[in-house]
């Protein structure tokens, strides 16, 4: 049996790709992980296979491209069933997709607001970022991760984004472990992990990275 | 174990629709609950306090939230007939992807048609018939999403079909796909679908009433 060929399109900073690489870490698939210069040229392969969105991350398996972290992550569960990363029972699975969903509704919009904005918009968009924070603490509750005893879908999901925490906290004048201590114990806790730590990019280079996109904003 | 289903919904709604039609593809008897959106019902906010919208399923005490995930729910639960997701991952992925593509696309730019006037307008009808071109193109010379039956997307896409009117009326056009016209002609042959949609016209008469409330012109 030929062996699979697994690609990535892949940015370092992009918390949308780095789900995808969690993924298929836990999963102990063998992938080749390609840099896109998202600021310079798209590759040919990028356009060609994302057409609609030309984004990244793209996952090309035997020659056929998944776009949309959430449903690269959802394929490779599927693809490669063990370990399993969601419940087995309907409602779980449910539960699992729905906060799933909240994260990709809230979070990465929620925090690229406060570097976004100008004087007061900044407090407000703070204390919206912090509420978001504090519904995900809710539904965390007392597990160790949102998929309970064992690290699953939504903590995928959600823990590459944590990487730009950093930055918020500097432009929102704010620490996520003073609002928030489970949400950083969490993040702690994650980062224990091969599968993340490996991709995870520096949140000092994450934060210079803002910087970068607020000057072509005219922000700074 | 007896099987206790409730939809909280309101009948508009195009992601309400897609649970109506599931459940009736799925031969599923439930109790449909109308919403008044002006005065949510304390089950509303109970069952989905994140969000508090519709519609929600409560399956035996227990709610789903997101129409989305609703379809997929009901598709695993009750899988002894009428699949909605096929089984072969990549296949999945595809169904996904296109899903959410009308969610991001179709739905936006239609609500922006709805909404928004001038160049804004003017760039949401455009959106908008690239998104259902771009859709068209993906459905190709099959007579459904499915394939040779009703499948997730159809599910997910069909009831978009009752806002035409109101997109077209407000945007002063007409979408150019008959390919789509037809394939949705096609998908209410079905009953599932035809007794879930509302009629286009009574669509854009709530749509009218609506945007008085909101004080929009």
């Amino acid at each position: 049996m030929s062996k699979d060929e697994v690609i990535l399109l892949d940015f370092w900073v992009s918390p949308f790709a780095l789900r995808a690489k969690i993924a298929l870490a836990e999963k102990g698939v063998e992938f080749e992980a390609r840099q896109e210069d998202l600021l310079g040229e798209k590759s040919e392969l990028l356009l060609k296979s994302n057409p609609i969105y030309k984004k990244v991350p793209v996952l090309v398996h035997n020659g056929k491209a998944v776009n949309e972290s959430t449903i690269i992550v959802s394929y490779i569960e599927d693809t490669w069933p063990t370990p399993s990363l969601l419940p087995p029972c309907a409602y779980g699975r449910a539960t699992a997709r729905f906060w799933a969903d909240y994260v990709d509704k809230k979070l990465f919009d929620g925090g690229s607001k406060i570097w976004r904005s100008k004087g007061e918009e900044v407090e407000v968009a703070k204390k919206e970022f912090i509420e978001i924070l504090k519904v995900l603490e809710g539904a965390l509750g007392e597990k160790e991760y949102f998929g309970g005893d064992s690290f699953g879908f939504v903590d995928i999901l959600a823990i590459p984004i944590t990487a730009w925490f950093y930055a918020y906290e500097q432009y929102g004048n704010f620490k996520v472990e003073d609002e928030c201590p489970k949400i950083s114990a969490w993040i702690k806790k994650c980062l224990e992990r091969e599968s993340v730590a490996s991709g995870y990019p520096e949140p000092t280079k994450v934060y210079e990275f803002v910087g970068l996109l607020r000057k072509m904003l005219g922000l700074e | 174990m007896a099987n206790e289903v409730t939809l909280l919904d309101f009948w508009p709604s195009p992601f309400g629709m897609r649970a109506r039609i599931a459940l009736s593809l799925k031969g599923i008897e439930y109790e449909y609950k109308e919403e008044n959106l002006l005065e949510k019902s304390p089950l509303l906010l109970k069952m989905n306090p994140v969000h508090k919208k519709i519609p929600v399923l409560i399956h035996n005490g227990k709610s789903i939230c997101e129409s989305l995930i609703m379809v997929q729910y009901i598709d695993e639960v009750w899988n002894d007939k009428s699949p909605l997701l096929p089984k072969d991952p990549y296949a999945r992925a595809v169904a996904r992807f296109w899903a959410d593509f009308v969610d991001k696309k179709v739905y936006v730019s239609g609500k922006r048609i709805r909404i928004t006037k001038g160049e804004e307008q003017e760039a949401a009808k455009k959106e908008f018939i690239e998104s259902l071109k771009l859709l068209e193109n993906e459905l190709g010379d099959m007579p459904y999403f499915g394939g040779e039956i009703l499948g997730y997307l159809d599910v997910v896409l069909v009831p978009f079909y009752s806002w035409f009117y109101t997109y077209e009326t407000y945007g002063k056009f007409k979408a150019e796909c008959p390919k789509l016209v037809a394939w949705a002609k096609r998908c209410m042959e079905n009953e599932s679908v035809s007794k879930s949609l509302p009629e286009q016209e009574r669509v854009y008469g709530f749509d009218l009433k609506l945007k008085k409330v909101y004080g929009i012109e």
